[in-house]
């Protein structure tokens, strides 16, 4: 038999037993056989050059030749006994994929107070304000006699007002800032004051602590109609394009003439809910207070008209309106003393 | 103060129904805080009957059986339990399905066995006095069978307004009649003190001096009336009184009750009897003075309150309370009517010094004006004559008089249009402030005003003028305009953002914001195992002792909201809270206190929830506050170290460290004390930290630096080290040596084994990055720093490179 027909038959030979192989295994058995270190082909490969010389070239290409094909044929079946015995190893990695999921990572929430309070500023950022802050622990002075409170204004007795001592006191409302800021920076002047503020009252509806955020804006030609379209803006900002404002005559010693502001119920029209019922919201008004508000009196400029405040010259107008009011409102939350109550289960709710 | 709707309507009728009203009165400025009801809802069922006939109960003594004729063609029977009824009397009678005012609804009924078709009222059960003695006996001749209500005020709505301080005037129903028309259009009606029956001059029979001076008296009137005959009041007068809240009481009593509630000025009567050595003098209390006034409470008086004082001595404190020594009795026969006029703040004042309030201090201290003295007398007279059968002694005794002359203000054309943004008519303003009592006259530019004397204190400038014209001319009716703006532009300081973004970084990482009370006790010191907080703000007033300081500090309230959190069943608690503390500054008590604002964190509790691939988590430690804590500077870009300290008294003294950030100390982490979360009835491990953000800088924006041209080189070194080399010293000398290659240094396991490291020693692996920023590095650039960091290791630390 020559030597060509010995290396054909190992091809076939090979080939069959390629086909043959069902398992990883016994396919690397049968690599070793036809092309491992002591097979037959490598064999007749390495003895190719005792071959006489005539013979050498066509009995090593042949070798070459069947090595290839065996190579492939066994990279081929490779593959495909690799995929099929991958697919029964998955087959047996089953899970249940019912099971509850890995927790996402824990994210906390700002307090209800910060995103209002956020919310807010940015309203007034957005309307060319500034954000100024001041002191909680404050002057008499500031708190109260800059802003034209009568030596008798209820507000400033000792069972209302927490006092450090006669001349000292926790600031009853933001509106401190408004002299303060004027004597840091002449007009115009647009800011708003965030911040806590205490008053001696704790009931159902009072906390001794609570939130205010003040505005004041102060230039030539401020009028009324300017402060209603102000606080429209804001008011349809936090609760709603929809909303309109309603003005209503009242009295703060700091502002003349003086209103209270009212934002149309959201939830409701005229008092009646979309089902026909007496809104609890507004309590069947159709209307939601929402702050004070007016234009600043000119005793209040007086106190800083050094520093290019005269009243004849610039007039403008502050608000006040409380944090936790706002987002009561606009959250539907019941109770003012879960703000400070600090329950996480409260807390987790506004995200 | 309380407006009996039937009283106001006696003034101006508008035509509208209470809820009408007091949406019209909201809008141009009168609060009303509610409407109630004063005596029966549905006054049909009352009417007026005549008794027929009185018949003893056959089985019940204390029964009388009654025909009253009802103006039905039968008379009705009536089992009646009041001593006083008697056949001939008109009563007042609730027919069967009449609601009563606290709600009963009356149904015919056998009371002892006897059939009773309607009741016989009293006076209580109809609300128009407290009297229950016996039925209520209508004077004069009335058909049987007339409607009730309009024999006796029965029902009546009330409004009860928010009178704001800057209105005294409106204290008194004719005021609220003032206003009430100015709001509707109504017709307003003459004043009652038009038509005074009394005279001015001089009044015999009594002497008065003020030696308190105008300032604290401004005005001083009194008039005699004799012939009085004291009992009780009409019945109208009654109902007036209780559906305005004042109980009545006598006639004239109740007459100066009622002249306060319709002026808004109180007054007082004596009885002139007992007035001693006829005189009255005011003058301010001597220190130490004793009174017993009118509720029987002897009072310690001071030299800035006011008296009225008789020969036998004080009488009465002056705008506060009578005394009892002078008071009318039923044996007065003539009554001195005092009305006077007081200093508004003194009154305050005197009110809050001795705890006292009444309806007379309320009034008082808003200021009244002296004129009105003269209105109350007025009325007061026609009252004492039409209800006392008394008569007025000529003369009016008046020290002080009439109150300065009017102001006249200039309400210019242009400052209303400037101030509203809307210009309002010339001739509608001028309409709008005649409606409310003020007088006008054409100027050039506008009109010059003349304020009324009972608005003397409130209006005083041109801005107040353009208020009452907004106000009346509605400003719910205003367009809404934006300002122009003129550089205004808005945005966060530095300072604001970077706290926007420490606070979001917190979040970030799962902890909650919380919002903790600003107050403190003094209690909060020993808790936290100190003696005293730190220069804590004191508060004059506080409402307990738990809030009677400031905050110095926030882990107090994160204690609270966890404890609070863990008794209502959270296991899992991270807490983070950003806000100010205060502290006090040593040089005065009326210097503000320091209010930095500090950035606190708690954590207790599994880090994670417990789940079935994960179900014991571990809790949160030392280790998992510093690394929200890390979170949170790292957000910043801030560097910063950690120092062991053990003098923080309320954290575990081994696990505790002060915080550096660039050199400056600014806060602490660690875990809390076991025995001061046992106090807080926290079990297991509670960490925290607190940090003052004020002493952050924020930080200048970050440079880039290139990372990538230029990659890398990582390596692993594992240096045995004494126990006591803290990490921070390790990497210290790492840093130093491997400097200027060395780009970055970590720690990455800390291994012990006594056996193969030896007593006292540990092994730390750490993970070393070599960079050059101009050349790819190679092994020999490495291998030399790496060499050394080994000897700085060696001689520094002792450090032994673990063979790996
Ligand atoms: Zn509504």
């Amino acid at each position: 038999m020559s030597v060509e027909t010995r290396i054909s038959e190992l091809t076939r030979e090979g080939e069959a037993a390629i086909a043959a192989a069902t398992t990883s295994a016994a396919l690397e058995d049968v690599r070793v056989r036809f092309l491992g270190r002591r097979a037959e082909l490598p064999n007749l490969l390495r003895g190719v050059a005792e071959l006489p010389p005539e013979q050498r070239g066509a009995v090593g290409k042949a070798a070459n030749q069947a090595r290839r094909t065996l190579e492939a044929k066994l990279e081929e079946r490779a593959g495909q006994l690799a995929a099929g015995e991958l697919h029964a190893r998955l087959e047996q990695d089953r899970i249940d994929v019912t099971l509850p999921a890995d927790p996402l990572p824990a994210v906390g929430r700002l307090h209800l107070i910060t995103q209002t309070r956020r919310e807010i500023e940015d309203v007034f950022i957005g309307l060319g304000y500034n954000v100024a802050e001041g002191p909680e622990v404050e002057n008499v002075y500031y708190n109260f006699d800059a802003l034209n409170h009568d030596p008798t204004h209820p507000a400033r007795a000792w069972t209302d007002t927490f006092y450090i001592s006669q001349e000292v006191l926790l600031r009853t409302h933001t509106s401190p800032m408004q002299v303060r800021s004027m004597e840091r920076q002449p007009p115009p002047i647009h800011i708003i004051v965030p911040g806590r503020v205490y008053r001696r009252d704790s009931d159902v509806t009072h906390t001794p602590q609570f939130h205010q955020i003040e505005g004041l804006a102060i230039d030539e030609g401020i009028t009324l109609t300017d402060l209603k379209g102000t606080l429209l803006e804001f008011a349809r900002a936090i609760f709603g394009p929809e909303r309109v404002i309603r003005l209503r005559p009242h009295f703060f010693p700091f502002t003349e003439p003086s209103v209270e502001v009212d934002v149309s119920c959201f939830n409701c029209s005229g008092g009646v809910t979309a089902s026909g019922e007496r809104c609890g919201i507004c309590k069947g008004t159709g209307w939601l207070e929402i702050l004070g508000s007016g234009m600043v009196d000119p005793n209040v400029l007086l106190h800083v008209a050094g520093n290019g405040y005269d009243p004849e010259v610039v007039q403008g107008f502050a608000f006040g309106m409380g944090i936790e009011r706002i987002a009561m409102l606009k959250h539907g939350v019941s109770d003012l003393r879960l703000f400070y109550d600090n329950d996480l289960r409260f807390l987790e709710q506004f995200p | 103060m309380r407006v009996p709707i039937d009283w106001l309507h006696e003034y101006c009728n508008p035509g509208l129904d209470a809820s009408a009203l007091a949406a019209r009165l909201a809008l141009t400025g009168t609060e009303v805080e509610r409407i109630e009801r004063h005596g029966v809802l549905a006054p049909e069922p009352f009417v007026t009957g005549l008794v027929l006939e009185r018949d003893k109960h056959p089985d019940a003594d204390r029964l009388s059986v009654c025909l009253v004729d009802l103006g039905d063609p039968t008379p009705a029977q009536i089992v009646c339990g009041a001593p006083n009824v008697a056949a001939g009397q008109t009563v007042g009678v609730a027919r069967p399905g009449a609601v009563m005012p606290d709600g009963t609804k009356l149904k015919a009924a056998k009371l002892r066995g006897v059939e009773s078709q309607g009741m016989v009222l009293s006076e209580r059960e109809l609300q128009i006095s407290e009297d229950h003695t016996g039925i209520m006996v209508l004077e004069g001749a009335i058909a049987p069978g007339t409607p009730l209500q309009e024999v006796v005020p029965i029902a009546t709505d009330v409004l009860v307004l928010e009178i704001t301080p800057n209105r005294p005037d409106c204290l008194g129903i004719y005021g609220v009649a003032r206003e009430v028309a100015a709001a509707t259009g109504a017709e307003l009606r003459a004043a009652p003190w038009e038509h005074d029956p009394g005279s001015p001059g001089p009044l015999e029979g009594i002497e008065i001096t003020n030696e308190a001076g105008d300032e604290l008296c401004p005005r001083f009137t009194a008039r005699i009336l004799d012939g009085v005959r004291i009992g009780p009041s009409p019945l109208w007068l009654k109902a007036r009184l209780s559906a305005a809240g004042q109980r009545p009481i006598s006639n004239v009593v109740d007459i100066t009750n009622y002249v306060m509630l319709l002026t808004g000025q109180p007054m007082h009567a004596f009885d002139h009897a007992r007035i001693a050595g006829a005189r009255l003098n005011v003058r301010r209390a001597r220190p130490g003075e004793r009174l017993t006034t009118l509720d029987e409470q002897a009072r310690t008086l001071d030299e800035a309150m006011v008296v009225i004082e008789d020969a036998d001595g004080p009488t009465s404190l002056a705008g506060v309370m009578g005394g009892a020594r002078s008071e009318v009795s039923d044996a007065t026969t003539t009554v001195l009517s005092e009305v006077a006029t007081w200093n508004g703040p003194n009154i305050h004042d005197t009110g809050l010094k001795l705890a006292l309030r009444s309806e007379a201090l309320a009034r008082f201290e808003k200021q009244l004006q002296p004129e009105q003295a003269l209105w109350a007398q007025a009325v007061a007279t026609r009252l004492f004559i039409d209800l006392c059968g008394a008569t007025v002694r000529p003369g009016t005794i008046d020290l002080g008089g009439p109150g300065p002359a009017p102001r006249t203000i200039r309400l210019r054309d242009a400052r209303v249009t400037g101030l509203l943004g809307v210009s309002i008519p010339r001739e509608r303003c001028r309409r709008l402030l005649e409606t409310i009592g003020f007088t006008t006259a054409d100027a050039e530019d506008g009109l010059d005003v003349t304020v009324p004397d009972f608005r003397r204190a409130d209006v005083t400038r041109e801005a107040d003028l353009i208020e009452e014209v907004a106000r009346l001319d509605g400003v719910e009716n205003l367009p809404a305009t934006l300002p122009a703006r003129r550089s205004a532009v808005g945005r966060l300081t530095p300072r604001q953002r970077l706290r926007r973004r420490v606070e979001d970084a917190l979040a970030a990482q799962g902890l909650h914001e919380v919002v903790g009370w600003s107050f403190a006790g003094p209690d909060l010191a020993r808790r936290l195992r100190q003696s005293t907080l730190a220069a804590p703000v004191t508060l004059a007033n506080p409402m307990s002792s738990e809030q009677s300081q400031l905050r110095t500090l926030l882990v107090g309230s994160l204690l609270d909201i966890a404890q609070r959190n863990r008794a209502r069943g959270a296991e899992a608690i991270a807490l983070f809270e950003s806000g100010s503390v205060y502290h006090a500054r040593a040089i005065s008590a009326e210097a503000l206190p320091e209010e930095p604002h500090h950035i606190g964190a708690l954590l207790a509790g599994p880090v994670r929830p417990a789940t079935w691939r994960d179900p014991r988590p571990p809790a949160a430690d030392f280790y998992a506050a510093k690394g929200v804590l890390a979170a949170l500077l790292g957000t910043l870009g801030l560097s910063w170290e950690v120092e062991p300290t053990a003098e923080v008294p309320f954290l575990h003294p081994g696990r505790a460290a002060r915080v550096r950030v660039e050199g400056r100390d600014v806060g602490w982490v660690g875990e809390i004390h076991p025995s001061v979360a046992a106090d807080w009835e926290l079990d297991g491990t509670v960490a925290a930290f607190e940090i003052d953000l004020s002493a952050l800088e924020p930080p200048a924006a970050a440079q880039f630096r290139d990372l990538v041209s230029f990659p890398p080189v990582h390596e692993d070194l594992a240096v045995i080290v004494a126990e006591t080399v803290s990490a921070t010293e390790l990497l210290g000398v790492i840093r130093r040596a491997g400097a200027p290659l060395l780009q970055e240094v970590a720690v990455f396991d800390v291994y012990r084994d006594e056996a193969r490291l030896g007593p006292g020693r540990k092994s730390v692996a750490v993970r070393l990055s070599y960079r050059a920023g101009d050349r790819t590095l190679n092994d020999e650039d490495v291998t030399r720093q790496r060499r050394r960091i080994i000897d700085a290791l060696a001689s520094e630390l002792e450090g032994v490179i673990r063979a790996g």
